[in-house]
């Protein structure tokens, strides 16, 4: 196990390097003078001529690379010209709550999901199933967004019961429980889409794995209907439908710019938005960064799950 | 393009997506929207963009505003109506932009193959490892905000999918007969490419556009939501519903109408999708899988349930009349037409036929493993020492399982649980029917082992499936039927995934426990080689009826029926090399479509006419022999044509 681990770790590495890759030359194809955009118009031209010896913008396109990587590599994502803070600074204070909202909705996904499409298949063609079913499909079209503002006229403004936005209550507060309040909403809008895609694949999962012979063998040894299918079936199910989970925490991370925006919620991605429009792009550049790692690692759990369940795959 | 041929037996694929009801609701949803969408300029509407700030506001079903008026005044309706094309417009355009370049991708790599298509696959697969949004507002905060850079990435971001999928599809066209024979005729790749390969790949593309562009559409709303799109006055769907956030308090329609006005697009595009999948894709059909539940479903007529007689009561198993039958579409089909078998005590009965034979579906029908749907019993009746089964309740049948009626199956891989260790699958197997501790379940698991002879059984306890052998699985499975005792063992073709020395070991080992145990045996087989080193008698089976049973020597030796006759012949002998293997003519008949009379007379040499009249009965042909031929062999006499 612990090798398997290790083997996945080094694996990272070039996905790593990829990502960093690609967010250089995302930042290359900016039009026009690169300093100028990142420090905005009314930079002087002092700043602009520091910042792109800075960057190294007067060398050859792979020198950059390396050098601006080098900088990464030593926590330089530099300064946010709108902030007037290093960007790491603000990026990690900011992930944190991300983290918060985002393992929340992952989590409530998870188990909503799995249990929807267990339950779904098993009632296969029953009302539960199709009650499932109906709110999966209402599920995967409604606009996250939408949801959330849906959310806020019925919860908050019609019925008083949670509040609208913000992660802390202004004043006082600041305690678990307050988080709690603040926190339900936008984690339920955020994992709404994911619950629906989760409980869809489970479903088929499940009714795949009911045809499999190893389940008929359990059958054979004269084992309860119900120790069949949540036992046998689901553990399959569950080994089948990780990855998918993986996929969604990406999902749920980039999904987390719309629902922090509607909720006010203080994370990564109401900032990426923010530092969109004064046009921050260091900031940007290290949100972006530091969410797709995020992301990654994510991934990297959910295999390493999935390798616990299945020994299959500890090779 | 060449004219197509149409063919009349399919219907064409727009029929099939109407019958598809929520397929059809989609699409005409979709209509309704595209229409509208359309016409809109065309219709008596006020000016989306003309503001009038003394009609802020205003609810809707207001005198000339139908669905009321904004936080400047504008007619809410018709902007709605300007919106959805703009989002439409956005939506399929960077659908089209996605799926050319994403498609142009897929084809090169999945043709080039090697090191350009690994080179192009591994970008693909950076561009995935994003979380799919952020890359398109990395996109956006480069190129700046604003409606077509917005299209652009998320096109741009779509583009993997596309690649992906039709990557894939390529790859397995490419090596394909009918592409070698394009090469072979001269034509550059370039054209083998695009004349051969890509109208193959077209409705990948199709599908993946399909289920890709309703997602595309909510994407785009998104990034004018976050005011990263759409600049005022161009307004989509999307900054509609961003601008009316900023009055949900006092006047909540203004943002719910452009988001119910977003979810009925994309919702109607999704159930169009799914079912233009469902008729150009019917594997993955969502609604193809039916979960086979737990026992076999019963329907038989009380009055085909034969009274028991005093051979019933001498056999440990008896099947009178078994009727297990197979819904196929709207038809029913009978897989096992009447079945008679008698297992004594400690006898071991050979069940002999070809694949398709109804072998497996009699002895899974014993004790309801034949999976339903499709399968159901229709009639007969199956004695467990007296006690009929097919009247048992599912409790009764649960016990039995496992039991004192216990299953060794064909290929012991996929019959055992992957994710378990063999210990616990045995362990499960005990405790499912002894009130034994864990710890006391597990010494009997090992002596189980020990049982069936496979060394360090101890440790072998923590052992997966996928670590042992083929040979040390299938004991680990005899060791599981043996658990509990079993008065009945029913082993469908045990030996067949096995190799032929681990075959004979196995066999070996069979016939040593049910000496020692005192177990009766169902074998089941196609080998006649097999039935004469362990069966004591053997009932021959052929499209779904017993054709001939007696002792299995005095069959081996002198077959009645020239089916049973041809299939002897068909085991090679070792030292005999000289003698000729008959196949059997032509193909056993498929039981829905069963000749009247002797299913076998078009393949027998002997047929006479009278053998294709009427039912033929299974007669005595011999003291405890019996056959269902006009016509039976006499003793050393071939299967040749009768003089």
């Amino acid at each position: 196990m612990g090798g398997y681990i290790l083997k996945r770790l080094i694996a990272l590495v070039p996905v790593l390097l990829g990502l960093t890759l690609i967010v250089f030359l995302i930042m290359a194809m900016i039009p026009g003078d690169p300093a100028t955009a990142i420090l905005g118009s009314y930079a002087t031209p002092e700043n602009v001529e520091r910042l792109n010896r800075q960057l190294g913008l007067d060398r050859s396109l792979p020198e950059q690379y390396l050098v601006w990587l080098g900088n990464l590599l030593q926590g330089e994502f530099g300064r946010s010209y709108s902030l007037n803070r290093p960007v790491i600074d603000e990026v990690l204070e900011r992930f944190s709550a991300t983290l918060i909202l985002a393992g929340t909705a992952l989590l409530l996904c998870s188990v909503f999901g799995l249990l929807a499409g267990i339950v779904s298949a098993v009632r296969q063609f029953g009302w539960t199933d199709r009650i499932v079913t109906f709110f999966v499909l209402i599920g995967i079209s409604t606009p996250s967004f939408f949801l959330g503002l849906l959310l806020i006229l019925v919860f908050a403004v019609n019925l008083k019961l949670l509040p609208a936005s913000g992660m802390y209550a202004i004043y006082g507060g600041g305690d678990l429980p307050d988080l709690l309040r603040h926190l339900l909403l936008p984690a339920v809008t955020l994992a709404a889409v994911a619950t629906g895609v989760i409980s869809r694949l489970t479903r088929t999962a499940m009714l795949e794995v009911l045809r499999q012979d190893f389940i008929r063998t359990a059958r054979a040894k004269g084992l309860s209907e119900r120790r069949v299918v949540y036992r046998h079936a689901a553990k399959s199910a569950l080994v089948a439908v990780i990855p998918v989970i993986g996929i969604q925490a990406g999902f749920v991370l980039g999904g987390a710019v719309y629902i922090e925006t509607v909720f006010q919620w203080p994370g990564i991605g109401a900032m990426l938005v923010k530092a969109i429009s004064t046009r921050d792009l260091l900031l940007v550049q290290g949100g972006v960064l530091v969410v797709a790692a995020s992301y990654v690692l994510f991934n990297l759990a959910a295999d390493v799950v999935q390798s616990t369940l299945d020994p299959r795959l500890r090779r | 393009m060449t004219g197509q041929r149409k063919d009349n037996r399919r219907p064409s694929a727009f029929a099939l997506l109407l019958n598809n009801r929520m397929a059809a609701g989609g699409f005409f949803i979709l209509v309704a929207l595209l229409l509208l969408a359309l016409i809109a300029p065309l219709l008596p509407l006020h000016d989306p963009n003309a503001t009038d700030p003394s009609n802020r506001l205003l609810r809707p079903l207001t005198e000339g505003h139908l669905l009321g008026t904004d936080a400047l005044g504008r007619d809410i309706l018709s902007r709605i109506l300007s919106g959805l094309r703009v989002s439409i417009a956005v939506g399929l355009s960077a659908t089209i932009i996605a799926a050319f370049f994403g498609s142009l991708i897929g084809l090169l790599a999945g043709f080039a193959g090697g090191r350009v298509d690994n080179l192009m696959m591994r970008g693909i697969d950076m561009l995935m490892a994003f979380p799919y949004i952020l890359l398109a507002l990395a996109i956006v905060a480069v190129l700046g905000p604003g409606l077509i850079n917005a299209l652009y990435a998320i096109a741009l971001v779509n583009i993997p999918f596309f690649a992906r999928n039709i990557r894939g599809v390529t790859l397995g066209l490419a090596r394909r007969e009918f592409v070698d024979a394009a090469r072979l005729a001269g034509k550059s790749p370039a054209r083998v490419l695009f004349t051969e390969i890509l109208p193959n790949v077209l409705p990948v593309i199709v599908i993946t556009m399909s289920t890709t562009v309703g997602w595309m559409i909510l994407e785009t709303a998104g990034l004018s939501f976050l005011g990263l799109g759409a600049q005022p006055p161009q307004a989509d769907l999307g900054s509609m519903l961003g601008d009316g956030r900023g009055v949900l308090f006092n006047a909540p329609h203004v943002a719910i109408i452009p988001g119910l006005a977003i979810f009925l697009l994309v919702m109607s595009i999704n159930l169009f999708g799914d079912g233009v999948r469902d008729v150009l894709d019917p594997r993955l059909k969502s609604g193809a899988l039916t979960r086979p539940v737990a026992r076999t479903a019963i329907e038989r007529d009380p009055a085909s349930v034969p009274a028991e007689d005093a051979e019933d009561r001498k056999a440990v198993l008896s099947v009178r009349g078994l009727r297990t039958a197979f819904r196929m579409g709207r038809r029913q089909v009978e897989a096992v037409g009447g079945v008679d078998l008698r297992l004594g005590q400690t006898e071991c009965l050979g069940l002999v036929g070809e694949s398709g034979s109804g072998k497996s579906v009699t002895a899974m029908s014993i004790m309801g493993l034949v999976p339903t749907p499709p399968g159901r019993i229709v009639g007969g009746a199956i004695l467990l020492k007296g006690e009929d089964l097919l009247a048992a309740s599912d409790e009764r049948i649960r016990g039995l399982r496992g039991g004192p009626v216990s299953h060794v199956f064909q290929d012991p891989l996929s019959s055992l649980h992957p994710l378990f260790t063999v210990g616990d699958q045995l362990i499960e197997a005990i405790r499912a029917h002894q009130p034994l501790s864990r710890a006391k379940a597990q010494a009997r698991a090992r002596e189980l082992l020990e049982l069936v002879r496979i060394p360090n059984a101890g440790r072998r306890l923590s052992a997966y499936p996928h670590e042992l052998s083929g040979g040390m699985r299938q004991r680990v499975c005899i060791a599981m039927a043996l658990a509990n005792d079993a008065e009945v063992i029913i082993a469908d073709e045990p030996t067949t995934a096995l190799d032929v020395t681990v075959q004979a070991q196995i066999l070996t080992l069979m016939n040593k426990l049910r000496h020692d145990k005192q177990t009766s045996i169902l074998f089941i087989t196609h080998d006649f080689g097999v039935v004469s080193a362990l069966c004591d008698r053997v009932a021959v089976m052929y499209a779904g009826r017993i054709v001939e049973t007696g002792r299995t020597e005095e069959v081996l030796d002198a077959p009645a029926h020239p089916y049973t006759r041809k299939l002897i012949d068909c085991v090679p002998v070792l030292g005999q090399g000289e003698r000729r293997l008959d196949a059997i003519e032509g193909l056993p008949p498929s039981v829905d479509n069963l000749p009247p009379g002797c299913a076998f007379a078009p393949r027998c040499p002997r047929a006479q006419e009278s053998c294709r009249r009427g039912e033929i009965t299974l007669q005595e042909v011999a003291p405890g022999r019996a056959a269902r031929c006009l016509f039976p062999l006499e003793a050393g006499e071939e299967a040749a044509a009768h003089a």
